[in-house]
């Protein structure tokens, strides 16, 4: 069947640029249309970066969108150009085979904004994301932005913004959830006449990518957010820190920061009032513990990133020594519609004590991965199965890890768990900067423990003990563990580190470095016990205590695994049962997981061991 | 000693990268960031001529240098090839993709080959996670990589197996 579609005015053709989509061909798609209309000068062709994971449309690229009627393609190959540009711009026939097929309904959708993982979301932070060019500052005008801003120039006292603030319950998304009014209001009080206000952009967390889409999907929204923080407590200077891999950020803030200036909202008497701001980019040098914030100082102060004690807080003396404000990208974010909606607005949404919305990262074992912003208070399970349409594949979900390498990892029974900042930390882990990441029963958690242990050994500043050396510790007894030569004794004894590194560690770093560790310990013993009594890893992923052998009574010989095996260690015919040469296979486990048959076994590898 | 005059062949670019920026020290890390973007790696010059520029010591220069990943004290090779060992790559099954290339190239992550064609590294995580696992070699993303492929890329980029 095709429909037909309304003709409307001008007509826009959107290629998504992004990560994903590039990978996949767009540039050559893009150029395509570009030489195709040339001869349509009413169409217009844009290239286009939706938000990093958009919708976990982002696997389906090359995504081209048709404004105004909204109509989305996925897959687009270079030689569908020219039927896209007969059939859907010039003569409105919608082509069914580039439609998105939603996973979980299996409905064929025009627009990703009618599929259950857009549907569920309540979008603040990230509202504009993939909605406007974040190049051009007039779509985000158009869509309310700098309002705020005129609303506290033109009619608001700097206390009754930090007011404002503190009324809508907003705490820090970047992880800690101190509540951000009253950062300010530290900030605003503390003595001296020049004051800094500072966004961190250092997104290090392995599987989370929010701050990053904010700041390449809607640049302008932070930095209205930053020039209120400014406002309200006096400062003249701020500085955005980014990672350096976020080059398209860069790019972006680096021609939101001119246009702002261009039109009035940043520099020197910002909208014809006294007050006069202004932002620099400051491109971080690629160290997870730079995100913590007296590290992050040290870093744009031209150091290494070590952090400092905090007796101090930066409110009073961050920045060259001057009181200093650091919210986290997401939290900015959200400063513009707090100040143009109003705090009770804001804080209507979420629970008692963790307001708003949250962003999350959905990724892993996942159906939809993407980005996901809820309220607060949303249960892992709703945004798990119904928003990520539930764990890939239909294996049985084992646990979900939240937090990033600090956090941890949380089980099936607390599915049900509202997340906030509190109940998150109550089961052991922390809502950190929202990664989700979800995980199968071919995961194996003491594996999982071993690898965040591993990050963390490699970030460790190395400036105080019990992080540097508590970290090393335990990376050597689980990687024992993993190999089969673990004692049991050795449980406790990691017990007693985590203790000793969260009781005496400087910063955050150390003092949560011990929650992957502490969480799988306290969720999945079982596993731990089963690696060091019985030297078998139940999820097939630790190499050293597993072998693959096929079943002959369900092997139904359709070479599937033979084409995937990248060693050439299974041999058979087409029809008959197929066998793993156990010397040759290397246990990457590629043939375990994708048996659509459930033939290929795990079994403990015998001749190793003590 | 030997000197070896070819240090100074850049003298000037290295000059004009560092004196794009006033010697403010809050600048320091964008100026040895451009330096490593230019010439993939910190040249040993191109570090006392910024601690000289920025009246720093060069242990501090130094410093900033070997605690950032970004930066790196010895020449990458033509093509570095970067496995994302972020978390959802991970589960992924990341770490058999680095087994291979490490196998096939004869390289440790971190490392580069003799010819100076290859380096291969990990990276902590690249924010494209739908796309897990990947891989990225000079800025061409590699949208999930099953472990056979490894070797058609490396193939791709002219490289030999080292199969020992």
């Amino acid at each position: 069947m095709t429909a037909n579609l309304e003709q409307n005015d001008r007509q826009i053709v959107l290629v998504c640029c992004g990560t994903g989509c590039t990978a996949n061909g767009a540039r050559e798609v893009f150029q395509n249309f570009q030489t195709k209309l040339k001869d349509h000068p009413e169409i217009e062709v844009q290239p286009i970066i939706k938000a990093t994971g958009c919708n976990g449309w982002c696997e389906k690229g090359p995504l081209v969108r048709m404004m105004p009627r909204d109509i989305t393609y996925c897959s687009v190959a270079a030689k569908d150009v020219d039927e896209i540009v007969e059939k859907t711009l010039l003569n409105g026939v919608l082509i069914k085979r580039l439609l998105y097929r939603d996973p979980v309904s299996k409905q064929q959708l025009t627009t990703h904004h009618m599929t259950d993982f857009y549907r569920k979301q309540h979008k603040i932070a990230l509202r504009n994301i993939g909605e406007i060019d974040p190049g051009e500052i007039n779509d985000f005008i158009e869509r309310g932005g700098y309002q705020a801003l005129k609303k506290a120039l033109q009619g608001m006292r700097p206390g009754e913004l930090i007011d404002e603030i503190k009324a809508s319950g907003l705490r820090g998304r970047g992880g800690g959830g101190f509540p951000t009014g009253r950062k300010w209001q530290a900030c605003s009080e503390a003595r001296g006449e020049t004051k800094y206000i500072i966004c961190n952009g250092d997104e290090g967390d392995p599987g989370a990518f929010m701050d990053r889409s904010i700041l390449e999907g809607d640049p302008h929204t932070v930095i209205e957010g930053m020039i209120l923080g400014a406002y309200a407590v006096g400062a003249a200077h701020g500085y955005i820190y980014v990672r350096d891999e976020y080059d398209l950020a860069v790019q972006y803030l680096g021609k939101a920061l001119k246009d702002a200036r261009k039109n009035g909202y940043l520099g020197n008497k910002i909208l014809d009032s006294e007050f006069s701001f202004d932002i620099e980019i400051i491109r971080g040098g690629g160290a997870f513990v730079c995100g913590e914030e007296t590290a992050l100082i040290a870093s744009i102060e031209g150091r290494i990133g070590e952090p400092r004690d905090k007796y101090v807080f930066p409110t009073e003396k961050g920045l060259w020594g001057k009181p200093t404000i650091i919210n986290n990208v997401e939290t900015w974010a959200n400063i513009p519609v707090i100040i143009r909606e109003g705090a009770e607005e804001f804080a209507a949404i979420g629970t008692e004590a963790s307001k708003g919305t949250k962003v999350f990262s959905l990724v892993g074992k996942v159906v939809n991965t993407g980005l996901v912003e809820v309220p607060m208070g949303t249960t892992l399970r709703e945004i798990i199965y119904e928003i990520g349409g539930g764990v890939l594949k239909k294996r049985a979900f084992k646990a979900v890890q939240t937090g990033g390498p600090s956090g941890g990892c949380i089980p099936a029974e607390l599915l049900d768990l509202p997340v906030d900042f509190d109940s998150l930390t109550q089961a052991g882990s922390m809502m950190g900067s929202g990664g989700l990441i979800v995980m199968d029963d071919h995961t194996c958690m003491v594996e999982v423990a071993r690898y965040y242990v591993n990050f963390l050994a490699e970030e460790s500043c190395g400036k105080c003990t019990p992080c540097r050396e508590g970290i090393r510790a335990l990376l050597e007894i689980l990687t024992n563990i993993c190999r089969g030569q673990g004692r049991i004794e050795d449980l406790q004894l990691m017990e007693d580190i985590c203790l000793t590194m969260q009781e005496a560690s400087l910063c955050a770093l150390g003092r949560t470095a011990p929650n992957p560790v502490l969480s799988t310990l306290r969720y999945f013993r079982d596993e731990y016990i089963e690696h060091i009594e019985n030297q078998f890893c139940p999820a097939g992923v630790c190499r050293e205590l597993t072998t693959f052998f096929i079943d002959p009574e369900k092997c139904t010989g359709c070479t599937l695994c033979i084409k995937y095996c990248s060693v050439d260690a299974i041999t058979g015919e087409k029809k008959q049962v197929h066998v793993i040469d156990e010397n040759t296979c290397i246990r990457c486990g590629e043939c375990y997981r994708i048996c659509t048959f459930d033939a290929i076994k795990l079994a403990r590898r015998e001749h190793y061991g003590n | 000693m030997q000197i070896d005059l070819g240090e100074y062949e850049h003298t000037r670019e290295y000059k004009n990268l560092i004196e794009n920026y006033s010697s403010q020290p809050e600048y320091l890390l964008a100026m040895m960031q451009d330096v490593q973007k230019q010439y993939n790696y910190l040249p040993r010059l191109a570090i006392s001529m910024i601690a000289e520029y920025m009246s720093m010591p060069v242990s501090r220069v130094y410093a900033v240098a070997s605690f950032y990943k970004a930066f790196s004290l010895t020449p990458k090779g033509r093509y570095v090839f970067r496995v994302c060992d972020g978390t959802a790559c991970h589960i992924k099954n990341s770490e058999t993709l680095l087994d291979q290339l490490q196998q096939h190239l004869g390289i440790m992550a971190g490392e580069t080959t003799p010819d100076g064609l290859f380096s291969v590294e990990t990276v902590n995580c690249l924010g494209a996670c739908a796309l897990a696992p990947v891989m990225v070699v000079n800025g061409k993303v590699y949208a999930k990589v099953a472990t056979g492929d490894v070797k058609k890329i490396i193939k791709e980029y002219g490289g030999q197996e080292h199969d020992s």
